[in-house]
């Protein structure tokens, strides 16, 4: 297993300089530049401006010098939030992303397969209806339609909650966007857990443990839930990385200080230092997560083995 | 059994980060705060390089420079106390107060102000706004590069209370320059010792009212009473939080929660909502802002044609726009200088007291004397940058130059990067544009168009007779000759259209009724040290 994995995480190397270079080449052919406003800065000020950023060197040299300062650790600083580096906006948005992300999912996680499991057992009934008819709605209704209505109700008219902000990134701040973040992948994960439960309880095992006189309560919680698991946690592998580096929209509702609004602010400002920062950023979670997913896989199902 | 304990777990654990990421509230509540909205992140708060409203908010709080904004946003003793000219204009003598003093009790010297303007233009500051100081001698040369002593600037100090400005003419306005925040002074010991991370809290040392205690980016800043502060006697509010709210109904919700007391902008879908539910708190003052579209001269046939660019322009029903559209109280827009200079007075197009109607009828004479009409329609082409509003504008005015020329106007949008780089290589015929006034002049709207602006000007706009006219200005010593002529030089410009006014901006806000010493203003900058919180 620990082979299985380091022998990964080499081949992971590659990928990243892959993904580093398209991104690094593919962004400087956007039109327009890091230092276009609409107040046009004069000819002088523009090569200053260019001269301190370097962006005045040849193409190649400048991704030489990316990849030099990225082999220290330092993403540089970015264009657009002149007081701080690269690294500091991702260190500070991500230890606010993973707190929230995390807390989704496993929201997501325990409520999604408890109901999808509910469902199974009670296969083709009103429960199952209920359950599945709710599913569908939540994975339809976008969540820029969800969280200001949580806002709204839960903020504004009931005064339960504050409206948004991080304050000091207390719980009561939390609730409404870990809420937001939650509900569509509840829908998910049950559907998920529903379909591939189904297949799980028809299975042997489950009816050879049902053979030999276990409880129904034990069959399906101790054997046929782990089994189920397999597609939602291949869903749940890319999807966590997805959420842990924050949601755009759930960020920008809530005012949100995580590091998912950069994915499309720094994009949108021609930030190219930030642009590589959370891809890179996000492309290495996305590997770490695939990586532990075949790992949890070796756990759940017995028959996968990697050597 | 094992997931759910897992799950648990790790549920737990990220709860608990939750939790533990709550840091102690602040001192008791004695303590006045005020929540304001700010609309974005800052993109620094370097007072030699943020170029955005949301930065100078934020630093009109934390700096104060020679001068400062009185509450009516009008140029007031700063730093300096008082201030002589020499009779032909070109000297400046400024009397700094003696209890000037930086956050960490430093005296301000005016050594201070030569470091700070020196930095300002040094090319490696890199600074956007630094063409501003132009006006100060060789300071136009050292932002090029081509002066590399940046001692020649013509900034001196005479004394640590006496600092000398020369410029290289008369410049009237240059005490209303001085409240811009280019000309602010930064801290040199801790410029030197912290580099690009010396505006941190915990780093920054700043001379005005309050200091920065706080910076979590896209969270919100928190600013704290400077007890340093020459007239902290007179700063009534303990601390101010700002927030970067980019979402507008989000921003809208939060004032009305009462999570907010000022609000830095509203959706204009919400405001006849508004008007009649919260009209104490609406606050619509006039902005000192136009937005225009900006025609390419160097493209046919609207280029060479005078007669097309009028009938556009007076086919226009701006008051419809203003009414149904935008419905923030903007005023149409017949001039280029927008209204609130103190002094000056805008020039105007010929239509500007018309009714719609006889606007329509001229516009259609034109329009057949260019040569134009039902067998030989017009095509133009309309860009703009994505956003609602910018949509709704030109689909109206699109609609009203079919319905009155049958003029067939195609409407493009770009994205915003995309959209100021067409601009730049003139790749357009018709672009929306909008410029909002640095300071109060009115040279800062019309050195736009000089045919020697390069870039900024976009319509390709080239009249001597309007060169001329400026330069004349610059170097006119009196504030009321130097003002008619601008104006005389706004006219020759109105009268070639080389733009197409289309409304002068308002700003709207909401503003809590605990808030006090309010005053709106045509610059749209309300400084907390003039605030307080009532209750």
């Amino acid at each position: 297993m620990l082979r299985f994995a380091v022998k990964r995480a080499f081949g992971a190397i590659p990928t990243l300089l892959l993904i580093i270079a398209i991104t690094f080449f593919m962004m400087r052919l956007a039109p327009g530049g890091p230092f276009d406003k609409e107040r046009k800065v004069t000819a002088e000020v523009e090569a200053n401006l260019r001269r301190a950023y370097h962006l005045d060197e040849p193409l190649w040299m400048q991704f030489g010098r990316y990849l030099g300062k990225l082999l220290q650790g330092d993403f540089g600083p970015s264009f657009q939030y002149k007081d701080f580096s690269v690294n500091e906006l991702i260190w500070n948005g991500f230890d606010v992303s993973w707190r929230l992300g995390l807390s989704a999912m496993i929201l997501a996680f325990c409520i999604g397969v408890t109901i999808g499991s509910i469902a199974a057992l009670r296969q083709n009934s009103g429960v199952d209806y209920a359950t599945m008819g709710l599913a569908m709605t939540g994975i339809a209704v976008p969540n820029f339609v969800v969280a200001p209505i949580l806002t709204l109700v839960f903020g504004l008219y009931l005064s339960w909650l504050p409206v948004g902000g991080w304050g000091d990134g207390d719980l009561q701040h939390a609730i409404l966007p870990i809420t937001a973040l939650a509900l569509p992948q509840i829908a998910v994960i049950a559907r998920l857990t529903r379909g591939s439960m189904i297949e799980v309880l028809r299975s042997n095992f489950v009816r050879t443990a049902r053979a030999k006189g276990l409880p129904e309560r034990i069959a399906v919680s101790r054997h046929a839930v782990k089994a189920a698991m397999l597609p939602v946690v291949s869903y749940l592998g890319p999807w966590t990385a997805n959420i842990i580096t924050g949601s755009v929209i759930i960020e920008q509702i809530f005012g949100i200080p995580g590091t998912g609004r950069y994915f499309v602010t720094a994009a949108l400002n021609r930030d190219y230092t930030l642009v590589l920062g959370v891809v890179i950023f996000y492309g290495a979670i996305i590997i770490v997560l695939n990586l532990l997913v075949d790992l949890i896989y070796g756990w759940l199902d017995p028959k996968v083995r990697y050597d | 059994m094992r997931i759910s304990k897992m799950m648990a777990t790790l549920g737990t654990a990220a709860l608990l980060g939750l939790a533990s990421a709550a840091s102690l509230t602040g001192p008791a509540a004695a303590e006045t705060v005020i929540h304001r909205g700010n609309g974005a992140e800052p993109e620094s708060l370097d007072p030699h390089k943020l170029t955005g409203v949301p930065e100078a908010n934020i630093l009109y709080d934390l700096s104060e420079g020679l001068l400062v904004l009185s509450p009516k946003a009008e140029p007031a003793p700063g730093v300096a106390e008082s201030w002589d000219i020499s009779d032909d204009g070109t000297t400046y003598t400024f009397h700094l107060r003696q209890n000037a003093k930086w956050s960490n009790g430093d005296p301000v010297t005016a050594e201070d102000f030569v470091y700070s303007l020196r930095r300002a233009v040094d090319p490696a500051t890199a600074s956007d706004y630094a063409p501003i100081l132009g006006v100060i001698k060789n300071a136009e040369p050292i932002i090029a590069g081509e002066e590399k002593d940046l001692a020649k600037l013509g900034v001196e100090a005479i004394d640590p209370q006496t600092l000398k400005i020369t410029l290289n003419s008369s410049t009237p306005y240059f005490l209303g320059l001085l409240t811009h925040s280019i000309s602010w002074p930064v801290h040199k010991a801790t410029v030197e010792k912290f580099g690009d991370q010396w505006t941190r809290p915990g780093n920054s040392v700043t001379n005005g009212p309050y200091t920065i205690t706080e910076w979590t980016p896209q969270s919100r800043i928190v600013l704290t009473k400077n007890p340093n502060f020459w007239d902290a006697a007179n700063v009534k509010i303990d601390k101010v939080v700002w927030y970067p709210i980019d979402d507008l109904a989000e921003e809208f919700k939060r004032f009305r929660a009462g999570e907010l007391d000022v609000t830095s902008v509203v959706p204009s879908d919400q405001i006849p909502w508004i008007r009649k539910n919260l009209a104490k708190q609406y606050h619509n003052v006039p902005y000192l802002g136009t937005y225009y579209y900006v025609v390419n001269l160097t493209k046919e046939p609207l280029g060479s044609d005078l007669k097309l660019r009028q009938a556009l322009a007076l086919a226009i029903d701006r008051k419809i726009l203003v009414e149904k559209i935008t419905q923030a109280g903007q005023l149409p827009a017949y001039s280029w200088v927008p209204p609130g200079i103190p002094g000056y007075e805008p020039a105007q197009t010929s239509d500007a007291k018309m009714s719609q109607a006889e606007r329509n009828e001229m516009a259609k004479k034109l329009l057949a004397e260019a040569g134009y009409g039902p067998d030989k329609p017009l095509n133009v082409e309309i860009l703009y940058n994505t956003n609602e509003n910018h949509r709704k504008i030109a689909i109206a005015i699109a609609g009203m130059w079919k319905k009155t020329l049958g003029v067939n106007a195609a409407i493009t949008n770009q994205e915003w990067k995309v959209y100021l780089d067409t601009r730049d290589k003139k790749q357009f015929e018709l672009v929306r544009a909008a410029w909002i006034g640095d300071y109060a002049d009115a040279s800062n709207f019309l050195d736009l168009f000089l045919s020697t602006a390069g870039e900024r000007n976009d319509a390709g706009y080239n009249n001597p007779k309007f060169d001329e006219l400026m330069k004349k200005a610059s170097v006119t010593a009196n504030p009321q000759e130097r003002n008619k002529i601008l104006h005389d030089a706004e006219q020759v410009f109105l009268n070639d259209l080389p733009i197409i006014p289309i409304y002068h901006y308002t700003n709207n806000y909401l503003v809590a009724d605990k808030v006090q010493g309010w005053v709106d203003n045509v610059l749209g900058y309300q400084l907390t040290r003039y605030l307080s919180v009532a209750g």
